[in-house]
């Protein structure tokens, strides 16, 4: 340890850049009770950073939001509070359930919750996942949503880097921290992220309904898509962001049906198609059938012509 | 403790009316400012090494009491982003004026060790982001943390345990290229148990994050800069 910057040279001591990152992380580690021992850094977000830890009571492995900073008027911290208490009530496969929650010596707020190993989505698109399997992803983002709304809550900002998808295909819907329940006071900034926000929402204080999340989910639909995607899908993600809410799908169930009409290869709501794509869409789904007709009267021409001659 | 505790802003002090309190604050600014100022005019200015001294030395010992301080509104900008701006016009106007200051010709009301702050920018480039704020924060925070572990190791040898701080570097103060040593290892090179070495470790860091709060709060100028300095500093993106 020769060169190690700890020694001093001068009246002060000479800090490296990789030493500034470890002292950055030094000074925000979080000092938790015996049962949780922090082994990592899993990501860092705009209020916290989400720790690795494993947890010696139970003998597994979880993940801990801490807050950053302890701020004197304690928003932050209820801002954190009010994240694991809405984990912790909205209890559905596509939510990371929220196992513990306290308060660190320092007073820092954190959270303890399931530890979701996979990868986020827009590492899926970006790893070229078949179109069928983006869109299973998404419609487990539907469900984990639509629960969220019947339970009053509203995410604000749903976009790829906020949903995990796991080794066996499970999707979780990560980072609640500005979602808006009932008791959620207006935000004097802007939440959200542009390019998944509706315009309803680029206002401070201004309140947003479920539509807010549509309008995320129509974005993110159209991330997962792609440019290549068909026109009827790309119309439903179109529906889904147009900039005035009622314009859109009005909840998340008539978006899941309008998708489930897609992949039927049925009419959908969002899209006129002309009598061209129409047949073109009902030949795809009814291909064998339409096969065997064509078959069967090339068959009685042929049959015809020569009983003629 | 959930808030450190509060010292008055440096940027106030230099405004008391007690000529020694705004001696210390001016003195404790220019230790935070002058080595990013330096470099921060080395390179987004591409100034010699002379030059940059120069420039710098006459920016902290004449200019930035009576036309930075002075004219500071902290609820237009952050203290941080002010100095950068108002230096940027400084040494604008003096490559417009072609002003060329002797070296030396400035007043040090501080030494400032250019030699040092040129071997570090030797040593840690090109590690350092092309961006010029982030580089001007970066050697910003490289100064704070500085100050600070240098005030930590004072506080453990004061304390009569300067193997705390020993602890401390040897885990958290490495180089480019240098591994972590595990608990076992380091209570091998000092004499110490594993539980020791955890102990301590605990006690430098939480010793560590009052210290950098603490001076983290006396170089902003509201609370709500505090806060949004010190998420950036402690769980900002790496």
């Amino acid at each position: 340890m020769g060169s190690r910057s700890g020694q001093t040279a001068g009246r002060q001591t000479l800090i490296s850049n990789r030493a500034i990152d470890r002292l950055r992380e030094a000074a925000a580690w979080p000092e938790l009770d015996a049962r949780y021992e922090i082994t990592g850094v899993a990501g860092r977000g705009g209020m916290g950073t989400v720790y690795v830890a494993r947890d010696h009571v139970l003998d597994r492995e979880v993940a801990v939001k801490v807050l950053d900073v302890a701020d004197q008027k304690g928003s932050r911290a209820a801002r954190l509070q009010r994240e694991a208490h809405i984990l912790a009530r909205l209890d559905h496969p596509g939510i990371v359930p929220v196992h513990d929650a306290g308060e660190l010596p320092d007073g820092r707020t954190f959270y303890v919750m399931k530890l979701v190993k996979g990868r986020r989505l827009d590492d899926l698109v970006a790893q070229n996942a078949a179109l069928a399997d983006r869109l299973n992803a998404f419609g487990r983002v539907l469900d984990a949503v639509a629960f969220a709304h019947a339970h009053g809550v509203v995410h604000r900002d749903l976009k790829p880097e906020n949903v995990m998808v796991g080794g066996f295909g499970e999707v979780y819907v990560m980072d609640w921290g500005v979602a808006q329940d009932s008791s959620a006071e207006s935000d004097a900034a802007v939440v959200g992220t542009p390019g998944f926000m509706p315009p309803e929402q680029e206002r401070p204080r201004a309140p947003v309904d479920a539509r807010a999340d549509i309008f995320a989910l129509g974005a993110l639909l159209a991330h997962l898509a792609g440019e290549a995607a068909p026109r009827a899908l790309r119309a439903i993600a179109e529906k889904a962001r147009d900039p005035d809410a009622n314009r859109r799908y009005q909840n998340v169930e008539s978006l899941a049906a309008d998708l489930a009409r897609f992949r039927n290869q049925d009419p959908i709501e969002a899209y006129r198609e002309s009598i061209g794509e129409q047949a073109v869409r009902l030949y795809r789904r009814y291909e064998l059938p339409v096969l065997l007709l064509l078959a069967y009267i090339v068959m009685r021409f042929v049959v015809l012509v020569w009983r003629g001659i | 403790m959930s808030f450190p505790a509060t010292r008055l802003s440096v940027v106030e002090r230099t405004r008391s009316s007690d000529e020694e309190t705004r001696r210390v604050a001016l003195a404790t600014i220019i230790e935070a400012y002058w080595k990013p100022a330096y470099k921060y005019l080395r390179m987004k200015w591409s100034l010699t090494p002379d030059e940059a001294a120069d420039l710098t030395q006459e920016f902290f010992t004449n200019t930035l009491q009576k036309d930075v301080i002075e004219k500071y509104e902290p609820e237009r900008a952050r203290f941080r982003t002010y100095l950068r701006m108002c230096l940027d016009g400084f040494a604008g106007n003096a490559r417009k004026a072609e002003r060329r200051l002797k070296r030396g010709g400035g007043v040090a009301i501080v030494p400032l060790d250019f030699e040092t702050a040129e071997g570090e920018i030797a040593s840690h480039e090109p590690a350092v982001d092309a961006d010029v704020d982030e580089l001007f924060y970066r050697e910003w925070v490289r100064a704070l943390l500085e100050r600070s572990v240098a005030d930590l190791k004072q506080a453990a040898q004061a304390s009569g345990r300067p193997v705390m701080f020993d602890v401390f570097a040897r885990y958290d103060l490495l180089d480019e290229g240098e591994t972590r040593p595990t608990y076992a290892d380091m209570a091998r090179a000092l004499g110490l148990t594993p539980a020791t070495v955890t102990n301590h470790l605990a006690a430098m860091r939480r010793q560590f994050r009052v210290i950098v709060l603490a001076r983290l709060r006396e170089l902003t100028s509201s609370e709500e800069e505090w806060e949004a300095e010190a998420a950036r500093l402690l769980g900002g993106k790496r």
